[in-house]
């Protein structure tokens, strides 16, 4: 089985700052799903920026399967209110797609019927679904998520991540996602890696969840993942010069 | 025919400035970039004081300065500077440093009036193909970018993830946005370039339910504020480039009551 990315002692840096991420090695193959979590400013979204090549390595090498497909649900989008956006325009984004096929990934997404809506007018919830759609369009090997369920609130978090499974299950593709939502994140996952700047621990949900790193970085029970979810909020954005957890996850640099 | 002569090169102009501007201006509008324009088309005023200066084109003059105002923003706003004050710095100090710039030329006095406020009835044949050619620029940048500058101005993520690199959108957008003030530049002047850049699309945006109709609305309405505004400099002596814009911009309020009664008031 050949893996779809593959990364050796990836560093990466923004600038003379200290590098946000050290020596990852990281692994996915086809038809996994992967969990990235971790505190805010642990490098999450950059080690996904960096195995898609978006942002570039400091050091190490990534390597992606040739001609991989991939579909990225963006974390936002940056709609002006003066932007006239539909739903059906969005999906048709640099790809041409005919009508059958929109109203099919709308539905497929369980948000048929949206087709002529204005994006700006869209709830959370609808939001991700059709970035989903939007992902999904290009027959994906590879669906990556960064922090999809940003701003959804906890039924709607669990109907998003059954959603994911659901595709998962139809296309084989395989996930890739960056969370914070830990509690129900966790089941989904056939693998967990938790990330404070460098992979602190990972393996399937339950070896993670008892291993001693991150019981340090996220506490005992959903306690801590709600900790760090209120945390997060109040910060939005990753950023690298977050202090990060040194007490309970030892750097080695 | 005189008169029909020079009346029909400001009515190319004026035509070549809203084909330039109008387009590109919902990008502006879309990104947010109103300040921006004004700041590059200020910075013209320190072109044409060059380019007389150094007896060159004013068109080059207007569009080498912009341009480097332009890329000059950018890499400060690409540097986390706070834009809006870095903005207004640099707009008003690019107008102030071409006019004094300009009051250093020696030998023929030099009126800028017309370059800070258009002076689109004195367009020489010889001036209508550099904007022909400017005009053509920005035109085809904009189709040829059409779909990548939209997907970089959604979600820079996004584009990234489709292998379109933002920054390069972004320097060509930096680029038209050059080209489009040096072409509007005798039509409604360096003070007036950023209210033919934002007005028509924000007229449009009144009816338009996509991008593409968005921006073909906005040419449709400068083109109109172009012809009323000429027509009422004619029947009132009034100044062409000001009028122009005081068109467009009763094309917007107008735009708005109607819009406002008839449309289902979109979510803004």
């Amino acid at each position: 089985m050949n893996a779809l990315i593959e990364a050796h002692g990836l560093s990466v840096a923004y600038g003379p700052a200290a590098p946000v991420l050290t020596h990852v090695d990281f692994t996915l193959n086809p038809g996994e799903i992967v969990t990235i979590v971790g505190p805010n400013g642990s490098g999450k979204s950059t080690l996904l920026r960096a195995l898609l090549g978006m942002v570039p390595a400091a050091e190490g090498k990534v390597t992606r399967a040739p001609g991989l497909r991939v579909g990225y649900v963006p974390q936002k989008l940056h709609l002006d209110a003066n932007l006239p956006l539909s739903v059906e325009r969005f999906l048709r984004l640099t790809r041409r797609l005919d009508a059958d096929t929109v109203a099919h990934l709308l539905s497929r997404v369980g948000a048929p019927g949206l087709e002529t809506r204005a994006m700006a007018t869209l709830s959370g919830g609808q939001m991700q679904r059709v970035m989903l759609a939007r992902a999904l369009a290009g027959d994906p090997q590879l669906l990556v998520l960064d922090e999809p369920t940003q701003g959804l609130d906890q039924p709607g978090t669990a109907a998003f991540y059954r959603l994911i499974e659901t595709v998962r299950r139809e296309l084989g593709c395989a996930v890739l996602s960056v969370s914070h939502d830990l509690h129900v994140v966790m089941s989904a996952s056939d693998r967990v890696v938790c990330l404070n700047g460098h992979v602190c621990c990972e393996g399937t949900p339950s070896v993670v969840s008892n291993a001693p790193e991150y019981r340090a970085l996220f506490g005992l029970g959903t306690q801590g993942a709600f900790a760090l979810y209120q945390h997060h909020h109040d910060h939005g954005a990753d950023h690298p010069d977050h202090p990060h957890d040194h007490e309970t996850c030892d750097h080695d640099h | 025919m005189i008169i029909d002569a020079f009346l029909l090169r400001a009515l190319a102009a004026g035509l070549m400035a809203a084909l330039a501007a109008a387009p590109l201006g919902c990008f502006v509008v879309w990104r947010r970039m109103a300040y921006f324009g004004d700041a590059t088309a200020h910075a013209a005023i320190l072109g044409v004081a060059l380019a007389l200066g150094f007896d060159l084109s004013i068109f080059v003059g207007t569009l080498v300065t912009a341009f480097g105002m332009a890329l000059f923003v950018s890499v400060l706003s690409g540097r986390g500077w706070a834009m809006d004050t870095t903005l207004g710095v640099l707009a008003h100090s690019a107008l102030a440093l071409g006019l004094v710039a300009a009051s250093f030329l020696t030998g023929t006095r030099v009126d800028l009036t017309a370059f800070l406020f258009g002076d689109i009835l004195t367009v020489r044949p010889s001036e209508l193909w550099g904007m022909a050619a400017g005009t053509l620029g920005v035109l085809a940048l904009m189709a040829w970018r059409w779909e990548a500058l939209l997907t970089a101005t959604i979600s820079e993520d996004l584009a990234l993830s489709l292998n379109i690199k933002p920054e390069r959108e972004r320097l060509i957008l930096t680029l038209a946005l050059a080209l489009a003030v040096a072409v509007s530049l005798k039509v409604v002047g360096a003070l007036l370039i950023g209210a033919l850049l934002v007005v028509p699309p924000a007229t449009a945006r009144v009816f338009a339910r996509s991008p593409e109709r968005m921006a073909i609305g906005a040419v449709i309405v400068a083109a109109l504020a172009v012809v009323a505004g000429l027509g009422a400099s004619l029947t009132w002596d009034t100044p062409a480039g000001p009028s122009i814009v005081v068109a467009a911009a009763t094309l917007f309020v107008a735009a708005l009551s109607v819009g406002g009664l008839s449309s289902d008031r979109r979510a803004r």
